[in-house]
């Protein structure tokens, strides 16, 4: 009988509207790209940078560490003396395609040099342009530097 | 009049690899009789990237994040029994505080793969509402996967010997509040669906297995759970401390698709329950086993100290070796057994890595499950399934 009743009278789904509308009376939870972002926390993988030394000076000195330990292999690094005898890169090359943003690199890295820093709006027009090479790592360092430093203070006590 | 009789043929048709209500990328060739299945032949290997030769290629630290693309929509749990088969063969264990926050993180995982599945479940038999909501809270969880490996979804956080880095402060007091306010969602969505004459019609006595069948199968997880075995791997052979939780495992009774269904949705609130334990008695102390042949020491001690940097040097370069031996561990991932065997000669990389995963189990039974059914059922019973081609086609 109690059975007969629900049945025609549709009160399962008389329910689940009620509930729909309830939901639909509510704030929408939605952000309004790209003009309202997510939060993102210190330890957020994003795009490369190469950071330098307050003085201007470049932190890599080229150990090969973030080479060695990259599982996709998307890392290329070339390094010879310089003239004042220091060991710096000539070639730091990043292929954006096939990096996995495992974040290995940034954890071998000794001199905190190669970060994931917390841009993930990079997306080009064209292949060519994720070949990142050293001078674009290095750009990508001086614009993000004080995002990428602050980040680290955060997380520097977990590491 | 013989030879103008009408000749009646079969038809078969193509479902997928683009269907939406494939999952992904199955291609499921359907023989049909009319509306009604006489054969489905499931073809797989769309998705094949190699991942168990590419894993013999690399260290076990670079072995790790090709688990969270297998199955991606719960990562953590893959890295999971790769993790602790490494550990196995090593002899170690991770301490109290890393197993903790791997339990706690395994059942956020968990959760995160029902809140896709049943939804889109539901929005296969033609419920889109469910959806919207679980996507919101699957939002919240990813920024909880993402605060702490930085990651939302490919987290490459489980190490060998522990996690990578503690949770952040105050990272545990928001997953509670977020535990006090899911059920309600639960709520909302099982008004939506549970007693839907719609959903029950498209779902209960759909894609029958037996106990027997099921087990026959080779099936696991809720799929086998909804066929009234209570095997839950958690129970049945615990992993790092596991059977200190207090949690109940749901059984089904017909093994249907509504029953598998219903298993989810109560698992979800199971795995409440086990995360609200995990984070009350989280211990303090290392998150990580502190031997720097297997974990790199830290990033401080690394730039005081000529022997944590050479530690560190090894480590990133050469990787740790594991002695000769194999081992085979699983977990209960959110879909079912997942497992992984591996075979080392003692050198820094793997011989062999074989991945067992419960989706490839429950798709060689697609024959079975879809047949007498109508096409409109297959949709039902691949849904339920709970198929993800990361780790079938692996």
């Amino acid at each position: 009988m109690a059975l007969t009743a629900r049945s025609l009278l549709l009160t399962e789904l008389v329910k689940g509207l009620g509930i729909s509308i309830k939901y639909m009376l509510k704030r929408p939870v939605t952000l309004n790209y790209p003009h309202e972002k997510g939060p993102l926390s210190p330890r957020f993988r994003g795009e490369h940078a190469l950071r330098r030394y307050p003085n201007g000076e470049e932190r890599c000195i080229a150990c090969k560490l973030s080479e060695a330990i990259c599982p996709a292999q998307a890392i290329t690094i070339e390094a010879e003396p310089r003239d004042d005898g220091s060991r710096r890169t000539t070639r730091y090359d990043i292929d954006m395609t096939k990096c996995i943003y495992c974040g290995f690199c940034q954890e071998a890295c000794p001199v905190d040099a190669i970060v994931e820093g917390p841009n993930f709006e990079f997306a080009t027009e064209t292949r060519e342009e994720l070949m990142y090479d050293k001078r674009k790592l290095l750009d990508n360092g001086d614009r993000w530097e004080t995002e990428i430093a602050q980040n680290l203070e955060l997380d520097a006590p977990y590491r | 009049m013989a030879d103008t009789a009408p000749q009646i043929k079969n038809l078969s048709i193509n479902f997928g690899p683009q269907h939406p209500a494939a999952h992904g990328v199955l291609r499921l060739v359907l023989e049909m009789d009319g509306e009604v299945i006489e054969r489905a032949d499931p073809h797989i290997g769309l998705l094949h990237r190699g991942t168990e030769k590419l894993i013999e290629y690399k260290t076990y630290l670079q072995a790790l994040p090709y688990f969270d693309r297998l199955d991606y929509v719960a990562p953590m749990n893959q890295e999971h029994a790769f993790v602790l088969a490494t550990e196995k063969l090593l002899g170690i264990a991770a301490p109290p505080r890393g197993q903790a926050i791997r339990v706690l993180y395994d059942e956020i995982g968990r959760i995160l793969n029902h809140l896709l599945n049943v939804p889109a479940f539901a929005m296969d038999v033609g419920a889109m509402t469910p959806m919207l909501w679980a996507f919101e809270e699957r939002e919240k969880l990813m920024n909880f996967y993402e605060r702490a490996s930085g990651a939302r979804l490919h987290a490459a956080y489980y190490r060998t010997g522990g996690v990578h880095q503690d949770l952040p402060a105050g990272l545990t007091d928001d997953i509670l509040r977020w535990v006090e306010t899911f059920p309600k969602v639960l709520d909302d969505m099982e008004g939506l669906l549970t007693d839907n004459r719609i959903f029950r019609q498209r779902t209960v006595d759909i894609g029958v297995v037996t106990k027997e069948d099921a087990q026959d199968w080779g099936f696991s997880g809720p799929m086998l759970r909804a066929s009234g075995v209570p095997w839950d791997l958690r129970k049945a052979q615990p992993y790092d401390g596991y059977e200190n939780y207090d949690f109940d495992i749901p059984v089904g009774k017909n093994g249907d698709c509504f029953d598998r269904y219903l298993v989810r949705m109560e698992e979800m609130r199971q795995s409440l329950r086990i995360i609200r334990q995990a984070i009350d008695k989280m211990p303090a102390g290392p998150i990580m086993v502190e031997d720097n042949k297997v974990s790199p020491p830290r990033r401080s001690e690394m730039k005081r100290s000529m022997e944590a940097l050479i530690h560190h040097f090894k480590l990133y370069t050469e990787g740790f070796h594991i002695p000769a031996g194999e081992a085979y561990a699983a977990v209960e991932a959110p879909k079912g057994e997942f497992g992984v065997y591996l075979v080392s000669d003692g050198t820094n990389r793997p011989y062999r890595c074989k991945i067992r995963a419960p989706g490839y189990a429950f798709l060689q039974a697609a024959d079975y499950l879809c047949k007498g059914y109508m096409l409109a059922d297959v949709v039902a019973i691949i849904g339920s399934m709970d198929v993800v081609f990361g780790e079938i086609d692996r």
